[in-house]
Parts: structure tokens; sequence; C-alpha cells
């Protein structure tokens, strides 16, 4: 194995790595977002991504409205389908214990993936690449799509990091995940702006998926298969901070990468493995909030 | 109970709340009138608190009436109850230790025309000028008091709801917060003010709500608490 | 206690069973009460949500097939040593998250079984993506015939009586107290000098042993292991059913299996309604029936009961 390690091989493992780390690193940041104000573990997460992909590709097939137009759309559709989920079931049981609301949207993974399951079939369809070619950089070839998305995902993840940690709207945010009564006390409709809080994530996490449609198959199981991944990324980097989800998503992405050139048989387990270490080194402390300790 | 026959700008009666399944509060009846200073006092778990969260909505589960300016809080949130007006500064300061002190100060939008804006916050309370910066929680626990004052003041509501403002402070400091009180009397703001420290209500209130169990069990003016001290005594075991 | 004769009464339907309905299908019912009574004595009891529990339950289905074919023992001896060697994994995983507990403790589960069926995949053992296939029925005892469906039908439900009278005992002991106290009150019973996180390592492994018993039987019954078994769908599965019977009953876990068995089997014709209908029922249970179809009867049963009383 590694007498044949070429540099390409190398690179575009790291590549990948990169690329997969981008979607882990989206997807754990509004899996934190939505935890950190609602204590809502959204295991529906992956279906969303998943929804995301689904409708670009409806746009595409159904309407004619190219991939541009799906991400900005598809994220917009998607959003409120999660407003429209967090008043009908999140809501009910803002009050209950959270392993219910956990479960709440575990059901509602179950129930989306097996409609589109039905109404599309288990195997992948594919979506075209928007922007074909790349460059030889020498070392490796890029292609500009995925350079896109690595860019793309990058400025996503430090824009919405600015709108939580430098601005006034961030700023209500970051008190509603500390007391969302007092806050209330302010005049500030805090119910309104935690059905936002989700919608947003669940946007983000339709983003995703537009932007992994042309990459990977548009599939019913690829949201539940990124949400096994998602889940050990959180449990690694802990739901408290949005920098930890962040940068714990791309490591982990590259940590897979580099297991894939050197231990093929053990890339899909390097990320459970480091979860387990990390269990055992930090008995306590991988949620920074306190609510969370729950 | 108003002898100038005006009608009060809140009027609490019946008031009933209940913590999950537990009673709290078991028919609180009494009114705040326009300008005055108004302290709450009895002992601990008398009630106090839960009232000053009951006219807030912060307590949801309640019922009897509470009207301000004539409006019915009861079944109204939180949100809604503070756009009328009201701002509620509560025991624990809740101050945000996410948030610098700026923006802690600067959190609470401006719901009436009349709120002090950031400067002259920032000019009343020249420590936090000072500190704007640093985080939240980083304060003094003197310093965190006048900070939640403080950005309570920006909404421009001009009724009142502090709960224990002195608690825990160094005597130099509670001195501060009792001239700070008299100054917002002084500009016209009516206040409702929930007290255990019997010689700082004194120093600061009108009249004066003993609670006990839930209930409103006496009613004194400044010049009665002055006169029979050993009565209210009476009421807080001291 | 008007419950033994109702119980008698099941038995009774359990045992003539097997002349209405076909045996395989009663077989799964059985192992899935099995299964999804030790969930209900984590869940139900001890406050401790594993959103990973198909480790237990597909790893033992594994191990009690591997063991069979490679040693040829007698068949209880397997079911066992597939029980055995999940009590071990529970062992080694609730070291590992014990120590933490509701949304942690879930989400930890949940990842750590990911990971065990990952290895399962790999495993030179597993048969991969095919299963471990042609588990041998082996004699019982090593003396009694039990290759037929039909004969082996009594064997699971036997175990399953054993287990679910095991639950029972468990349940009603000074252990079982203790973990009621620990679920209402955890800080409570640590100040009355007990060790809360040594309670719940042991419920997790009595736990988790028993999903290995009920994956062993269901080994024996299929005749195969497969990575499905391990999968996060059987963890939900076995979360739904405790749900819908009711939590922290005895007749609750069972009720579920029946009525989620009976479900798939009937639904598995038509394609992906069987997951389309577990979401809707979790759903419609979590919002509207949180005491369960046992604990809503139960509650009812009480309400009749106290009425002509006032």
């Amino acid at each position: 194995m590694l007498s044949n390690l070429t540099p390409q091989l190398f690179f575009g493992q790291m590549l990948i790595g990169l690329i997969n780390g981008s979607f882990y690193a989206m997807l754990s940041m509004g899996l934190a977002i939505i935890f950190g104000l609602m204590n809502v573990v959204n295991f529906a997460h992956g279906v969303q991504y998943m929804l995301g992909a689904f409708v670009a590709w409806l746009l595409l097939n159904m309407l004619g409205i190219n991939y541009w137009g799906a991400l900005v759309i598809a994220p917009i559709v998607v959003a409120c389908l999660g407003l429209v989920m967090e008043r009908l079931v999140l809501k009910p049981l803002q009050n209950l214990d959270h392993l219910y609301s956990l479960l709440a949207t575990y059901s509602v993974a179950l129930i989306v993936e097996g409609i589109v399951r039905q109404q599309y079939g288990s195997t992948g369809l594919p979506y075209q690449l928007p922007i074909s070619g790349g460059i030889n950089l020498g070392f490796m070839f890029m292609p500009w799509y995925r350079l896109w998305v690595v860019v793309f995902s990058l400025v996503t993840c430090l824009g919405t990091w600015l709108l939580i940690e430098h601005t006034k709207l961030g700023a209500y945010l970051r008190a509603a995940n500390e007391n969302p009564a007092i806050v209330e006390s302010f005049g500030i409709n805090v119910p309104r702006m935690v059905t936002l809080t989700y919608a947003f994530g669940v946007g983000l996490a339709a983003l995703s998926g537009v932007l992994a449609a042309p990459i990977y198959q548009v599939s019913p199981s690829m949201g539940s298969s990124i949400m096994i991944v998602i889940f050990a990324v959180v449990v690694i980097g802990g739901m408290g901070s949005i920098i930890g989800a962040v940068a714990t998503g791309y490591l982990l992405g590259l940590a897979e990468a580099l297991t894939k050139v050197f231990y093929p048989q053990g890339a899909n387990m390097v990320i459970f493995v480091v979860m387990i270490l990390a269990l055992v080194l930090r008995p306590r402390g991988i949620f920074t909030s306190s609510e969370a300790a729950r | 109970m108003s002898p100038e026959g005006a009608t009060p700008l809140l009027k609490v009666e019946n008031l009933q709340a209940w913590y999950a399944e537990s009673k709290a509060l078991h028919g609180m009846s009494f009114e705040v009138r326009e300008g005055e200073l108004l302290t709450l006092i009895g002992r601990n778990g008398a009630g106090k608190t839960t009232t000053l969260r009951s006219i807030m909505g912060i307590v949801r589960k309640r019922t009897g009436s509470i009207r301000f300016k004539g409006e019915e809080l009861v079944g109204r949130r939180t949100y809604e109850i503070a756009r009328k007006g009201i701002a509620y500064c509560p025991e624990e300061r809740a101050i945000f230790g996410s948030l610098t002190v700026r923006e802690n100060l600067t959190l609470p939008p401006v719901l009436q025309p009349g709120g002090m804006d950031d400067e002259a916050l920032m000019d009343a309370f020249p420590n936090l000028r000072r500190r704007a910066g640093s985080g939240g929680t980083k304060l003094s626990g003197g310093e965190q008091q006048m900070l939640a004052i403080a950005r309570i003041l920006r909404t421009g509501s001009r009724f009142l709801l502090l709960d224990e403002p002195s608690e825990g402070l160094a005597p130099v400091i509670v001195k501060e917060i009792g001239e700070l009180i008299q100054r917002l009397k002084a500009q016209g703001f009516t206040i409702l003010l929930v007290e255990q420290n019997l010689r700082f209500a004194r120093s600061v209130a009108d009249r004066h709500v003993v609670v006990e169990n839930g209930r409103v069990v006496d009613v004194l003016t400044a010049a009665q608490l002055d006169a029979d001290m050993a009565r209210v005594k009476s009421y807080l075991g001291v | 206690m008007t419950r033994w004769p109702m119980l008698l009464a099941l038995l009774a339907v359990a045992l003539v069973a097997p002349t209405v309905v076909y045996p395989v299908l009663l077989m799964t019912v059985l192992s899935f009460i099995v299964f999804a009574c030790s969930f209900n004595l984590l869940l139900g009891y001890a406050g401790l949500l594993c959103f990973g529990h198909a480790m237990f339950f597909g790893g033992a289905a594994y191990v009690t097939g591997w063991f069979l074919k490679t040693t040829g023992a007698s068949i209880e001896i397997g079911i066992l040593v597939g029980g055995l060697s999940a009590a071990a994994l529970g062992l080694l995983v609730g070291l590992v998250a014990v120590k933490r507990s509701g949304i942690q403790f879930a989400m930890i589960t949940f990842a750590i079984s990911q990971f065990v069926y990952f290895v399962l995949l790999q495993a030179p053992f597993t048969g991969g993506e095919d299963g471990l296939q042609r588990i041998p029925r082996t004699a019982l005892l090593g003396v009694v015939d039990v290759s037929k469906s039909g004969s082996l039908y009594y064997v699971v439900l036997g175990f399953t009586v054993l287990a679910v009278l095991f639950f029972y005992r468990v349940v009603h002991s000074p252990f079982g107290e203790i973990l009621k106290a620990i679920r209402d009150n955890e800080a409570r019973v640590e100040s009355l000098g007990f060790r809360p996180e040594r309670f719940k390592l042991i419920a997790f492994v009595i736990s988790a042993g028993m999903a290995g018993v009920a994956g062993g039987l269901k080994a024996v019954a299929f005749q195969i292991a497969t990575l499905t078994d391990v999968s996060w769908t059987v963890s939900g599965e076995v979360i739904l059913m405790t749900l819908l019977g009711g939590l922290g009953t005895l007749a609750g876990p069972m009720v579920g299996a029946v009525i989620i068995i009976g479900l798939n089997d009937f639904l598995s014709q038509f394609g992906e309604w069987s997951l389309i209908s577990q979401g809707v029922i979790m759903l419609v249970v979590i919002i509207f029936l949180r005491r369960g179809v046992v604990g809503e009867i139960d509650a009812f049963l009480r309400r009749k009961k106290v009425a002509p009383a006032r």
C-alpha cells in the first residue's frame, strides 16, 4: 500500500477529506446552533440535508432550474418545512425531557426518508456537475467544483460565526442560549426567535445538501449515513461552541482521509475510535454548555 | 385603598400562581400607584419573587387578574407584557457571560420613546464605560447589579420591577444602589421593589406590602412603618 | 394481583399459537419481547435511553451463530454464550457511557453502536454484507431434536418466559427500587451513600445481556445473523416498541413488540411503508400518548376504580 503511494493519490485523498470535512463542519455547526438555543438534538438534520439535495434535483428535472438557482431556492423551501415542523412537533414538547424531542426528530427522519424512498427508490440519482474542468496544480488535479465547495463552506462557516459572535442578532441568540426568560422580558419575541433559529439551522443543512448533490449521488440514505458520522463528530467536538463544531468537522474529515491512505479498512471507523478515545480521556466536559449536562 | 381616587398603574387581584404542580401564590391583591415606590416585604419563600415573575409572565400558570393601565396581563406572554412598558430586573441579575458589558447593556431594544441611549447610560454608570469590552460576568457583584438595572432603562419602560437589588452586596454598594433607586423615583419611574433588607426598604419606599404564604397580610405607609416597627418585625420574624 | 391469571392465560395462548400462526413469526415476536424488556429495564427503570441497543442484539446473534457453527455445542449453550458476550460488550460500553445521562448518553450509545456495526461489517467471521448464514439448530441439551421450527418454538418460548420472570424479579428487587430512585432523583440517592454510576452500570450490563439472549434466540430462529440486526433502525424499533407499549410497565414492551412485529410483517409487502408507519406511530406516541398503550389503559382503569368512591 505505502510502496505505491504517489503524491497524486495522497493529495487526492486529502481533498476528499477536506470535502467531507466541509460537510461535517456545516452540519455539526447547524446542530450546535439548534441545540444551543432549544436543547434539541436534531436527528432530522440528516434528512434535511438529503432534502436539500433532492429539492435541487427536483428543481432541475421538473422545473429546469439549474444548480445556482437551487442553491438559493432549495434551502428556503426546506427551511420552510423546518418551520412547520418546529411549530407542529417541537413546540408541544419543549417543556418535557429533551429525550422526547430527540426521538420526535428521529421519527420525522424515518418518515421523510421512508417517503422519499417510496417515491424515488433507494438507488442514487445523478446530478450533473455545474462547473466542469479543473486545474493542474502540479502535485494533483483540482476540479473547479470541489474547490468551490471547500471555499463556499469555509465562507458559510465563517459568515455564520461572524453573525453569531459579532452582530446584534447574534447577541440575542447568545443571550437566549443562556437565559431565554430574561431575554423575553426585554420585550424580544423569543418564541419566534426559536422558530427562526431552527429554520436557519435546517436551511444550513439543506444548503449543504445542494452542495453535496453533484459530488455524491442524490439518494434517500445520504442523510442517515452522514448523520451517523455527525453524531460522533458532535460528541467529540461538543455542541457548546460553533468554533468547536466547525473545527472538529474539518479535522475529522482529514483524519478519515489520512486513515484511508494508510489503513483503508479502518477509514469508516476512525472517527468512532477518536470518539471513544475522547470519551475515555475526557470523562466529563464534552459539552461546554452547562444546560447540556442535564 | 387609593385615597386620591386615581386609577392605580398596576392592580393585582386574587392572583394565584403555580410552579409545576405546587401552588406558590394563594390570592395576592394589591395595587401600585403611578410614581410611587412600593416594596413587597416578607420572609424567604413568601412569594415575593413569584409575584414579580407572575406579573412579568415568566411564571405562566397563573389565574386572577393583573391589570396594567387597565389592560389585563394574565394570559399574555412575557415579551408582550414587556412591550406594554414594564421592565424586570431579576434577583440573580442574569448578566450574560457570553456577552460583553457593552453587549449586555445594549441588548434590550428600545420599546417606548424616552429610553436612555447608550451614551447617556454610560455617562450615568462610568464604571460600565470603563469595562465595556470585558465579559459580562467578569464584573464585581455591585457592578453587575448596576448593569442589570442600567440595561432595563434602555427600553423606555416607566414601570420597574426590581428583585432584591441589595442582596449580597457590601454596605457601600447598597447605599449607592439606594441612591440610584431614589434618583429613578425622582425622575418619575414607578417602582415595585422586592426586599428582605428592611432597613434598605425603609430608606426608599413610600408604602410596604407584607407578603406571607402567598398572600398579602398587611399594607403600611412609610410613616406607619416608622411608627410601628414591632408589628413589621413580627411578620418578618426578626 | 389480578396480573397472574392474565399471564397464565397468555401463556396458554402462547402454547397453542403455532397451530394458527407460523412459528418463525412467533419466534420473532418472542425474541423482540425479550429485547424490548431488556430495553425497558434501562429506560423505564433506570432512566437511560440507549440509542444503540441493537449492538447487543445483533452482536450476540453473530456470536451465537458463529459459536454454534464452529463448535456444534447444544443450542441453549449457544444462546447463553450470545447473552454473555453481549453482557461483556455492555460492560465495556457502560464503563464509557454511564457517567453521562440524558441526551449525552443517547448520543454516545448511538455512536458506539455504529462503531460496532462497522467492526462487524469488516470482521472476518461475519460474512460481511451477506451475513452469517446456515446457523445450525443443534439439539437441546445435546439430545432433544429442535431442528423443526415447530419444536424450536417451545425452546424460544421457554427462554422468553424465563427472561420475563427474571426481568420481573430484577425490577421488584431492592436493586430495582434503587434504580427507580436514581431515575427519579439521582442526587438524593447519592446523598444516601449509594454510588448511582455503579448501579447504572450493573443495570446496563444486565440489559445488554438480556438483549444478547434475544439476539441469540433470533439467530437460531432465522438461522442467519445479518448487519440489519445491528443497525440503528433496529435500535429505533426497540425504542418504539417500549414507548408504544408503555415505559416502566411489565406488559408494555410485550404489547409493543407484538404490535410492531405484526405490523412489520403485514407491511413488508408494501415497500417502505413499515419505516414510514414506524415513524408516524412513534411521533403520535411521543406527542399524544407518552404513557404508552398499557400505561393509558392502566390510568383509565385506575380512574374508573377511583370514580365510584367519590
